[in-house]
This record gives structure tokens, C-alpha cells and sequence, in this order.
């Protein structure tokens, strides 16, 4: 599955595209397929997201969840400062 | 310290509310992200692995107490309560919002400082010895030529598009605290005929192409510093490569060109830079000096320190070093403490470091390149109560120089170009050596360690380097020996295949355990490497 990815243009946060709109919760992604070019140039115009890309995921008992460790990484937050993560419960290393 | 002058505090203002304009043009859809990066990374504002990051400059990672209470503030009020410093003698915050940046620069101006060319392709903040000022074996202080070399970059038009970042470190003595020879530029202040000048060394690097940077020439006069200096950016302005991102750096053109080459080019300019009058009066530098005037010691202090107190007594052997003044040391605040993030401070920590600069060290606080704290100008009679203010923050971790004070880049935790963590595994080893008796029966050992090829964590220049790599999407880690930033300047040779996470601690712990089984009488691990070469080592890991 494709998600979809980026920063909020103010805060910085990093957003994934739930279908509708945008969400701190990688569990909340959905897959954009086909659609997610356009998407992103929709989404970057209306300044919705800032610097915005897909990323291959898979999808899992428990959500989807980015195929890549940096990605994995990126949903979760830092994985030495769990007190500051958004998605603590993501697993960083593939079993 | 060198204060503001006028000029000065009006370039940096105006700097703030220029940005400020930006940032809201940005926000307000008036400009692309494409048109915007630019303008932000020349503000020290990147977009990194999870927020936009600010990287603040430390002028050759010098401050006041006052400008270190307001990276604490800063820390506080627009972060996540903590900063991380860097090893080029920087901060950055992690957590920074777009909306909040052009108020961080208009607080940081409150206090003479900013984040400019903290990023893009230009002269980078300028670094320097630690120790300068307070050190006995210096020739002079190099900070008035790294000042002086500060307002001559700072928005040099002819240097704010280079074909890539351009890093320039001064030290002023033999002893090279600052791996100034992995600069660009390194310059160390000589002595001749009575006469303090410059030996400059050009080319230097790590990164993806590690060098050592060879020495153009060996006395330049103060009253031609700037000449100089420019004629060596104008040489590589002129020829760097601008076709290819991982040949733009100036070390592969003077490695290209050849050091004599390179060097004929310079003098061929220089000349020619001589004719143009572009050095500032001899009397200008005397001014910027004379800020950095010895403070005003006091005399006939006590030299005895009580060292009764068993865990302090470790403490000041290992941290605290030699001042040229009677009475005074120099003190170094780890922040390595075991399990923790390699320079990270939280803002509770950064105001304790301010409050105890004003108190006991003259106020004044360095940032070192190895990602450490020091307060210069420390009283012996004060070293008892000043640790155990430091020990009940957190602070008073024992090991400058020893196995567990790493070097160690944000890695994948933070950094968007990483490829594998750097910080988890710096844990693990400083786990795994937590024992201070053992760390001390190992000695000096610089480990350093750097998340992808950028080399921000210095692998290429430690006793012990760690590299991480991306293997198929699994980090891995190789291990690297025999380098040194100091002046025995080498680079680190890379063992052979890499380990995980767990794999690179036990690697290290057979390579120190080699040491110690074959080190003879005061070899430093790196000495006793040297000795034996790599074979054993290899043996050792490999089996």
C-alpha cells in the first residue's frame, strides 16, 4: 500500500493523509493507490501538507505501518526520547 | 568577549525582520516550499526527520551566562525543554515550528546572536580551541582572528554561494583541541621573530572523502589574514566543482589539483588580493583583542583542592585540566552521562550551566566539539561546590576523553539523511562500559560515531569510529580504528564486514580487550593500534 506523508506547513508535525484530511496517527492512514500524486499536488497547493511524498507500507493487525525504518521512525518519534513519541506502540526493527 | 557593535546589532536585526516577512509570506501561500527552502536554511531553519530544526551559531563556541540562559529559555519556551549541542561548538533545537522561528531569532538578537549561515553553501560558524584564553600553551588566543574572520564571512557577498559549505577552524597551540586539520580551513597561530601569524592548512574534511588537510603556508602575518584567507576561497570559488554535489567540497580540489598547486594558485591571487587593500587596519584587531582580554584574576589563591570526597576527587582528575593562571582551572561538564544522549541538555540543565557561568567562571562557557560544556575561568577554591552542583544536575559524569565521552551525530532518531541510529548504540556502549574504574584502566579513547557517510559524528577521526549504513533496510554498523582529530591527525581504517547493534559493542569490547592484553607501558589505545597495525585487531573481531 501507498501512504502518504509529508509536514504541517506551521508546526513541522509530521502528517499522514487519512482519506479526508491529515492526522499525527500513522494508524489513521490510508492507502492512496493510484490517486496519490494528485493527492499531494492537491493537498501542497492548499498548503494542507509541506513537502509531501508516498511511502510503501504494509498493512498490519494493528494499522498500516511504513515499510522503511526511517519511516518507522518518523511515525513513532525519536526511539531514545519515548516520552516524546506520537506512536510509541510502532515497532522500529521488523520482527 | 567581543560584544556587539552597532553595525553589528543593526545587520542581525534587520536579518530578523526579513525573515520574519518570509515566514509569513510562506505561511500565508505567497511562496513554494521551493522558494522558500533557500531562505530558511540561510536562517540555520531546516525540515528534518520529524519537526523543522534550528541550528543557533556559538561564535567559536563562546558566551556569556546571559546568552547560555537563552538557549535555555529557547529550549524551554519554543522546544521540548531540551537542546542538543553539536560538533561545530553549535545548538540545535529539534522541535521548532515555523510559526515560532522569527520570534527565536528576535530573542536570540536580544542577546548578539542568530542562526545565520548555520546552513547553505558559505562560510559556517568559525570554531575554535576550547580552551583559548585559559590554556598555558597557547601563543595567543586565537578567538580575535576567529572574530575577526567571523565579521569578514558574515555575509562576504562573494562567499555566500560557494560550490559547497566551507568550515574554518583557529587554534593557538601545538596541542589540537578542535581537529583543525578536518577543516577546510585550519589555522594555527605561530609564533616568528617575535611575531604572531598564521600556518594555514587547506583541504581538510571528513564525510564521504576524508582528509587531512595539508599546509599551504607556513606563516601568514596578521595585518594579511584576510587577504589570505581570501584568496584561498577565491581560488576554490573560482575551480570547485560545482557539477557534482560529492566533488564540491575543497578537499578534492586541492587533492585533485595537488597541494602545490593549489598553493601557487593562492600565492598568484594573493598577490594580487595584496594590491587591493582589503585587510583591515592592524588597530581593528587590536580592538576586537582587546575584548578578549585576560579577566581580571585575582591573586595569591589557594592551589590546594581537598580531595577527601572519593567520587569528587575522580571528577577533578578527570575533568578539570590546567590554567595558566595560579589558582584557576579549567573545567570540563560531560554531557555523556551514562545512558544519555550525547550532548543533549535540557533547559533546566542549560540555565544551571548559566547561573554557575556567572558564579564561578568569570562569565564565560565554551561548547567544545566533542559535544561538552566548559567553564574556563574557575577558581580552585570553588571546584568542590561547583561539581557538586553539577553532580546533583545530572552534571558531573567523570570520563572527559575516556571511552564513554562519545562523539555522537542525532542518527536516524532526528537526522532526514541518516541511514541507521547513532544514539541508541551510543547507549549501549556506554552501558556496557559504565564501570569507572574500567574506563579509567582504558585511558584516553575517543569514540565516535556518525549515522550515515556525512560523518557529523566524526567516525573517520576517532580511536574507535562507528559508521552506520543502510543494509537492505536493516541497520548496520562498521567499525572503524586508528583515527585522531587532534595532532596526530589520521584516518581510521574500516575492519572489515559490519555488526548490528549488539554485534558493534562486542566488536569494541574485543578490540579493548586486545589493548589492554598487548598494551605496553603508557600506550594509549590508539599508540598501541599504531604499533600493531590492523592484523591483531582483525584477528580479534573476526576470529
Amino acid at each position: 500500500m501507498i501512504l502518504l506523508t509529508g509536514n504541517d506547513l506551521a508546526s513541522g508535525d509530521v502528517i499522514w493523509w487519512t482519506g479526508s484530511g491529515w492526522s499525527r496517527h500513522v494508524g489513521e492512514a490510508v492507502d492512496a493507490g493510484s490517486e496519490a500524486d494528485a493527492i499531494l499536488a492537491r493537498e501542497s497547493a492548499a498548503r494542507n501538507v509541506n513537502a509531501g511524498y508516498s511511502v510503501e507500507a504494509e498493512a498490519t493487525a494493528s494499522g498500516p505501518l511504513p515499510l522503511h525504518i526511517k519511516e518507522r521512525i518518523r511515525a513513532s518519534g525519536p526511539t531514545v526520547r519515548t516520552d516524546l513519541a506520537i506512536n510509541a506502540d510502532i515497532p522500529i526493527v521488523k520482527a | 568577549m567581543y560584544r556587539y557593535d552597532q553595525y553589528d546589532q543593526e545587520i542581525v536585526d534587520a536579518r530578523v525582520e526579513e525573515f520574519r516577512d518570509q515566514a509569513r509570506r510562506r505561511l500565508a501561500g505567497e511562496m513554494t516550499e521551493d522558494q522558500f527552502k533557500p531562505l530558511r536554511l540561510m536562517n540555520g531553519l531546516y525540515l528534518q526527520l520529524h519537526a523543522y530544526m534550528l541550528r543557533v551559531a556559538v561564535p567559536y563556541g563562546t558566551m556569556s551566562g546571559k546568552q547560555m540562559r537563552m538557549l535555555g529559555h529557547i529550549a524551554r519556551k519554543y522546544d521540548k525543554g531540551y537542546g542538543h549541542f553539536t560538533t561545530r561548538q553549535n545548538i540545535q533545537y529539534n522541535w521548532i515550528k515555523l510559526e515560532d522561528a522569527a520570534d527565536i531569532l528576535a530573542d536570540l538578537a536580544t542577546v548578539e546572536m542568530h542562526a545565520i549561515q548555520t546552513s547553505g553553501n558559505c562560510i559556517r560558524n568559525i570554531s575554535s580551541d576550547q580552551y583559548a584564553g585559559a590554556a598555558a600553551d597557547e601563543v595567543a588566543d586565537p578567538r580575535p582572528w576567529a572574530e575577526l574572520l567571523r565579521q569578514w564571512s558574515t555575509f562576504h557577498p562573494e562567499f555566500t554561494y560557494l560550490p559547497r559549505k566551507f568550515k574554518i577552524a583557529v587554534i593557538a597551540s601545538e596541542e589540537d583541541r578542535a581537529a583543525m586539520r578536518l577543516h577546510d580551513i585550519g589555522i594555527e597561530l605561530v609564533k616568528r621573530d617575535g611575531k604572531v601569524g598564521a600556518k594555514f592548512f587547506v583541504g581538510g574534511g571528513m564525510g564521504r572523502t576524508p582528509m587531512i588537510a595539508p599546509e599551504i603556508r607556513d606563516f601568514v602575518p596578521e595585518e594579511e589574514l584576510i587577504s589570505y584567507a581570501e584568496a584561498c576561497l577565491r581560488v576554490y570559488n573560482r575551480y570547485g566543482r560545482r557539477d557534482n554535489k560529492y566533488k564540491a567540497r575543497i578537499k578534492i580540489l586541492v587533492h585533485e589539483l595537488g597541494a602545490d598547486e593549489y598553493r601557487r594558485q593562492v600565492e598568484e591571487e594573493f598577490a594580487h588580493m595584496k594590491t587591493l587593500g582589503i585587510d583591515p587596519p592592524v588597530a581593528e584587531l587590536d580592538r576586537i583583542r582587546a575584548y578578549f582580554a585576560d579577566p581580571a584574576y585575582e591573586t595569591g589563591l589557594p592551589e590546594a583542592v581537598d580531595r577527601s570526597d572519593p567520587d569528587f576527587a575522580l571528577w577533578l582528575d578527570q575533568n578539570v585540566v590546567a590554567h595558566k593562571q595560579p589558582g584557576y582551572a579549567i573545567v570540563n561538564i560531560s554531557l555523556k552521562p551514562t545512558g544519555g544522549i550525547p550532548g543533549d541538555a535540557s533547559a533546566e540543565q542549560i540555565e544551571l550551566i548559566a547561573d554557575l557561568t556567572e558564579r564561578y567562571s568569570m562569565d564565560e562557557v565554551r561548547v567544545t566539539h566533542a559535544q561538552n560544556i566548559v567553564l574556563p575561568y574557575v577558581k580552585k577554591a570553588d571546584l568542590y561546590t561547583l561539581w557538586q552542583q553539577l553532580d546533583e544536575a545530572g552534571l558531573g559524569a567523570s570520563n572527559l576523553d575516556l571511552i564513554t565521552d562519545m562523539i555522537a551525530c542525532p542518527g536516524l532518531d532526528y537526522c532526514s539523511l541518516a541511514n541507521a541510529r547513532s544514539i541508541p548504540v551510543a547507549q549501549k556502549i556506554a552501558q556496557r562500559f559504565a564501570d569507572p574504574q574500567r574506563q579509567r584502566d582504558l585511558g584516553e579513547l575517543k569514540l565516535k560515531i556518525s549515522g550515515c557517510i556525512n560523518a557529523c559524528g566524526h567516525h573517520h577521526a576517532g580511536h574507535i569510529g562507528i559508521l552506520g549504513v543502510d543494509r537492505k533496510g536493516v541497520e548496520n554498523y562498521q567499525l572503524l580504528l586508528g583515527g585522531s582529530g587532534a595532532e596526530d591527525a589520521s584516518i581510521g581504517t574500516i575492519t572489515g564486514p559490519g555488526f548490528g547493534e549488539d554485534g558493534i559493542v562486542d566488536a569494541i569490547e574485543k578490540v579493548t580487550d586486545l589493548y589492554v592484553s598487548e598494551r605496553q607501558e603508557g600506550e594509549r589505545f590508539l599508540d598501541t593500534y599504531r604499533r600493531l597495525g590492523m592484523k591483531p585487531f582483525k584477528e580479534a573481531i573476526y576470529g
